[in-house]
């Protein structure tokens, strides 16, 4: 078993097959399918036995950093362009990369507009494991 | 399997009878916990005192504790075995366990986390799962905590209005279904009501009560809010209502208002209306006007206006929303609604947006999306 993380940004990176417009632009009925998708997807990873756990992060932040000796840090925020930021995860414990990958191709084809996939870009990153107990 | 329920009940007293018998508060509370953790062990046939087996296993427990302290420190065993029958504790030694668990010294997070195990008799196990974090920082923040009160010394506890902040924490955090928070603040908001002789603490209980009639309205199956005005009140539990009003009744007849008894009565005049159409909000904003004099906050300000925009109109309710801050959590939304009712739909819908953007909770975020997305709507059918 391998764990992965499955990073969601605000707006997927770009370039994206098909530009959406933001989702308070979307019909009442896209909206409610879009969450119900999101459910379901939780719901799947439960059921198999492949969730670790998933948070959602509010857009609210900053950048902070050591502002020297005697100085309190240094505050850059809060953040003008949400697009690159980090919106929320989920953890997935799996038998394999190509597990990972079928689990984040399925996430991006998440409902948008009109019932379309938004063709959100993922990023995949494998955890950083224990050594192994056999090393030869 | 004991109840474990009932068996909590007894954790005041019990840790009261260890302490003034003069074990001190942190090891007593350790002790406390492993007694407990052997009740369970009882199964269908409890004994016949169950006070009096907690307190002699404890007890054990705490001369083991010592003992071992003791020799560590190369001193001798000071504690009988046999300890004189103290006084049976009253009420004003489960009081002072209150206090001691919402020492000033105290973070409010380290508060919650050691009234919840020595008042509330939770594991440290069942705590974690409930604030969501890992047990062995919870054991972590529960030992600071302890050895915090230890230090500070008993003589400077907190007073009631600490204990009351603490509880109302407790209560706010809601549930993460392992442990029902809420249930067991309204617990222990009982209990402290029925050994302070305070109507805030009354107000407080009332408060608790009378939101928790409304819990099951308020969160739909699939985890989605629901706001006040579209909420079954069938599902309101009546009584839970009539148990928050009475006590809320008694509280106000003392004549001594404080903050906890106006927002329950603000939250009995919405449990009091069988229908949205018929909330009384004239006196609604009687009692956030009475509450901005007690303690003027900008959430108390924007909840008024949301009030005075059902009472007098929507450019009443904006007048009143002008005195909030930009930066308070809500506004937006709040501003959202007060603007479509007053017929500015363009504004409305770019506000809802802002709202589902600023959003503190996932399902804030999605309420507020929907809102969006449903005004937009409108827009498009109108233009």
């Amino acid at each position: 078993m391998a764990k992965y993380l499955l990073l969601k940004h605000y707006r997927g990176t770009t370039p994206t097959p098909n530009q959406f417009p933001s989702m308070d632009q979307w019909t009442p009925e896209e909206v409610e399918a879009h969450f119900q998708f999101m459910r379901d997807y939780a719901a799947r990873l439960e059921a198999s036995g492949e969730m670790v756990g998933g948070d959602a992060l509010s857009s609210d932040g900053a950048w902070v950093q050591y502002g020297g000796e005697g100085k309190p840090p240094v505050v850059d925020g809060p953040f003008a362009e949400t697009k690159d930021l980090i919106a929320g995860w989920f953890i997935i414990d799996v038998d394999s990369y190509d597990r990972a990958v079928e689990l984040a191709g399925e996430l991006s084809a998440a409902p948008g507009p009109g019932g379309e996939p938004i063709y959100e870009w993922l990023e995949l990153r494998p955890f950083m494991s224990a050594p192994p107990a056999v090393t030869e | 399997m004991a109840d474990l329920g009932e068996l909590r009940e007894l954790v005041p007293r019990v840790l009261s009878v260890l302490v003034g018998r003069g074990a001190d508060f942190a090891t007593a509370e350790d002790a406390v916990q492993e007694a407990l953790i052997k009740a369970l062990d009882w199964g269908d046939r409890p004994p016949a005192d169950p006070t009096g087996w907690l307190i002699t296993v404890a007890w054990r427990s705490f001369l083991d504790m010592a003992r071992s302290e003791a020799s560590r420190r190369d001193r001798e065993v000071r504690f009988d075995t046999e300890p004189p029958v103290g006084a049976v504790p009253s009420a004003d030694d489960t009081l002072r366990l209150y206090f001691l668990c919402a020492h000033p010294d105290l973070t409010p997070s380290s508060a919650v986390a050691l009234t919840l195990r020595a008042v509330g008799g939770l594991t440290t196990r069942q705590i974690s799962a409930a604030y969501l974090v890992p047990e062995a920082t919870m054991a972590q923040r529960i030992s600071r905590a302890k050895r915090t009160v230890a230090s500070a010394g008993v003589d400077r506890p907190g007073d009631v209005s600490t204990v009351m902040r603490v509880l109302y924490l407790v209560f706010n955090e809601g549930y993460s279904g392992a442990i029902d928070l809420a249930a067991e603040a309204i617990r222990l908001a009982r209990q402290l009501a029925s050994v302070v002789d305070d109507p805030e603490a009354q107000g407080l209980l009332a408060l608790m009560l009378l939101h928790q009639a409304r819990r099951p309205s308020r969160i739909r199956a699939d985890g989605s809010l629901v706001p006040l005005a579209d909420q079954d009140r069938s599902l309101w539990d009546t009584a839970l209502i009539t148990e928050g009003v009475d006590v809320l009744q008694a509280a106000l007849q003392r004549d001594q208002v404080g903050e906890y008894q106006v927002q329950a009565a603000i939250a009995a005049l919405h449990a009091d209306a069988p229908r949205v159409e018929e909330t009384d909000w004239v006196q609604i904003v009687e009692w956030y006007d009475e509450l901005l004099r007690l303690t003027d906050t900008p959430i108390v300000r924007l909840n008024r206006a949301v009030a005075v925009g059902e009472a007098d109109g929507a450019p009443a309710g904006l007048a009143a929303l002008a005195t909030v801050p930009s930066d308070v959590p809500r506004r937006d939304a709040v501003a959202a609604h007060l603007h479509e009712r007053n017929g500015e739909l363009e504004l409305a819908a770019r506000l809802y947006a802002d709202a589902a953007r600023n959003a503190p909770s996932v399902a804030e975020r999605e309420h507020q999306t929907r809102q969006a997305a449903r005004v937009g709507q409108l827009l498009r059918q109108e233009g």
